[in-house]
């Protein structure tokens, strides 16, 4: 069953010159429930502008995205937020952790809007991604890999239906990244949430079942 | 219910987060809102207290003169005295049937300050300073005999002077105290009143007669002076008085006796109703208040003011915090509430130390009207402004969070979430 459809998505930025200059142009993307698909694209190629889009971050010019059977594209900004505190949960490039809270408050967080908080399944992800004695530190105590798990694991938090990773690996060197890669998958998998990630990182993305060129998918 | 946690624990985030401009701008509020409560409270319990606190007289009877001044040095023990009247008149108007108690004053000397009294032992036999209360000694003290040089003091007098039972000390000429002006008569203590809270704790109280026997004092109640001699007694013609504190069997009697006296008499002013005349006092003086509240109110402006700016200038450092509370799925109003939570908590915090920089104020202000008069302002006694000011306050500081509520409202997502913008 899809989880996500995008049909004929277009998204046109308005250049500092004042030109347009369309960036995204989406005919027909799917995914189905629990799927994990990677999109590959170099720098520049609209990856982020995309998943914003789906996310509902960025509204769209025209066409249709459609999530859990919402269709995000129809809704007023407000119901964007709460289908994404609901349905999508997002890991960055940037990781974006609240500096002023610990980890386990980053992780809670993420329920916050969504599920509501629940502090022994916020303990219990960071358990999982192997920061159990790490909960009470702030992102500047941590390193660069721990803040990238405390993200994975606020991006799990919402029990979300799609899970958006945005060059989660882009600040790894290539053992962390590989590391990352298989514990965003593993952990996507057990909580039933389909991922979509995007990256230019070949060899992270070599062993996807499903990885498609960005190219492919937006034809701009 | 979650949410709302939820919303606290951001807020008491950012608060800490912010934590120097947290503290200057709580301090600010609470420093304007005890101020407020003050002033307020202050105001409103020092009137109750002059103008129907426990004074116990319904009139005074003086020298002809300015009733307010009258009601100062007679009641309160403040001011100097409008002069003297006649033994004659003081005994006329305690044989006037209408009076219900008539007890002399004779002022004009001091001890250390402290005001010596000269008056009659019906002061603590018959009169009530508070309905069914009479004046009574602490302990083993006594009244004193009204043929000797003995003394009774007020609580608050006696601990000042630290005078006990057995003390002896000499009275000094005059209403202020000056060193030169020491009589030669020495007076025991014989008695400590109990705490009364009224102006009363600050006078020492002597016989009447003690007053007029006191060295170099002439007195003039006939027209002509007259100087005590040792061991002769005083014809009452040459005796005078410097006030009569009056009660009236009803309160009819106040306007017949103040037609009489003071519209159409001339040598004597009588000063009723007591709380009327310290009314006018309290109107002459209120733009004093309305100044110190006006200043109030705009110590609570500006601290808004500061809640405001502060919160508003830290949006922009904050706007990726914002960007990425919404990418976790907040609303727009989420962030909205957020800010305008944090001016209100600011607002709140400030009102809680606020009632700390009202008990400041209250426990020196109240110190120093004790000191002045005796008056004993009460700390907690409710007043209303203890409910109307902290409620306008945190409104207020809602009314500050608004404006830096919208720019946290337009924050965009897309463009905030990036490290660089
Ligand atoms: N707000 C904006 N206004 C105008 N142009 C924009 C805006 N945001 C992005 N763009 C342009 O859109 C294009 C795609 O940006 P996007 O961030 O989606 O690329 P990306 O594929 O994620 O790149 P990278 O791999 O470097 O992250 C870029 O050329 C960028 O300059
Ligand atoms: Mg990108």
């Amino acid at each position: 069953m899809s989880l996500l459809t995008v049909t004929n998505l277009e998204k046109t930025y308005v250049s500092p010159e004042g030109s347009l200059s369309r960036i995204i142009n989406v005919p027909h993307f799917e995914i189905d429930t629990g799927k994990q698909i990677a999109l590959r694209g170099s720098s520049g190629t609209g990856k982020t502008t995309f998943l914003n889009l789906i996310a509902g971050i960025l509204q769209a010019d025209s066409g249709h995205i459609v999530v859990a059977g919402e269709e995000i594209t129809a809704l007023s900004e407000s119901e964007r937020d709460r289908l994404r505190a609901h349905y999508i949960g997002y890991i960055f490039q940037t990781f974006n952790l609240l500096a002023g809270y610990t980890a386990l408050e980053n992780v809670m967080l993420g329920m916050m809007f969504g599920t509501g908080m629940d502090t022994n399944f916020a303990q219990h992800l960071l358990e999982r991604v192997g920061l159990g004695d790490r909960m009470q530190y702030r992102p500047s105590q941590l390193s660069v890999g721990q803040q990238q798990r405390v993200a994975v694991a606020r991006a799990i938090a919402n029990r979300p239906r799609l899970v958006l990773a945005d060059e989660p690996t882009g600040n790894l060197d290539y053992h962390h990244a590989n590391e990352a890669v298989t514990l965003i998958r593993e952990i996507c998998h057990e909580n039933s949430a389909a991922l979509l990630i995007v990256s230019h990182d070949s060899e992270v993305l070599g062993r996807f079942e499903e990885a498609k060129d960005f190219t492919q998918v937006n034809c701009v | 219910m979650k949410k709302q946690i939820g919303l606290f624990f951001i807020v008491q985030r950012s608060l800490r987060q912010h934590a120097l401009s947290t503290l200057i701008t709580t301090l600010s509020i609470a420093l304007g809102t005890g101020l407020v409560i003050a002033v307020i409270a202050i105001r409103a319990q020092s009137v109750s207290a002059f103008t129907g606190g426990p004074i116990g007289f319904d009139a005074v009877l003086g020298a002809r003169g300015s009733p307010l001044q009258l009601v100062l040095n007679a009641v309160f023990h403040l001011e100097t005295s409008p002069g003297n009247i006649p033994w004659t008149m003081y005994q006329a108007v305690k044989n006037d049937p209408r009076v219900e108690l008539a007890i002399p004053y004779a002022l004009g000397d001091n001890y250390y300050g402290y005001r010596i009294v000269g008056t009659t032992t019906t002061l603590f036999t018959e009169f009530e300073y508070r309905k069914g209360v009479r004046f009574r000694t602490q302990g083993d003290g006594r009244l004193f005999d009204p043929d000797r040089q003995e003394a009774v003091l007020g609580s608050y007098a006696a601990q000042k002077l630290g005078l006990t039972v057995g003390d002896k000390f000499n009275p000094y000429h005059g209403l202020v105290f000056d060193e030169s002006m020491r009589h030669d008569e020495q007076y025991i203590v014989v008695g400590v009143l109990e705490a009364t809270n009224s102006p009363s704790d600050r006078v020492i109280w002597i016989p009447i007669e003690g007053i007029y026997r006191l060295d170099g004092h002439v007195l003039r109640g006939s027209g002509e002076e007259y100087v005590a001699q040792p061991g002769q007694e005083i014809p009452d013609a040459h005796k005078e008085v410097s006030a009569v504190m009056l009660k009236f069997r009803n309160p009819q009697i106040g306007f017949m006796m103040d037609a009489t006296i003071n519209k159409q008499g001339k040598v004597a002013t009588l000063a009723w109703p007591i709380g009327a005349v310290m009314a006018g006092l309290f109107d002459k003086i209120g733009w004093i208040n309305q100044i110190l509240a006006l200043v109030s109110y705009l110590v609570v402006l500006v601290a808004a003011g500061s809640i405001l700016a502060s919160i508003y200038n830290s949006i922009n450092e904050r706007r990726r915090e914002f960007a990425i509370l919404r990418s976790l799925g907040a609303r727009r109003k989420t962030v909205f509430a957020v800010i305008v939570l944090e001016a209100a908590s600011i607002a709140a915090l400030g009102v809680l130390i606020g009632f700390i920089v009202y008990g400041a104020i209250f426990t020196s202000a109240s110190a120093i009207v004790r000191a002045q008069t005796g008056i004993v302002l009460e700390l907690l006694k409710f007043h209303p402004v203890f409910v109307v000011a902290p409620v306008c306050v945190i409104l207020l500081g809602v009314v500050a969070g608004i404006v830096p509520a919208l720019k946290a409202y337009q924050t965009d997502v897309a463009t905030n979430l990036t490290p660089i913008s």
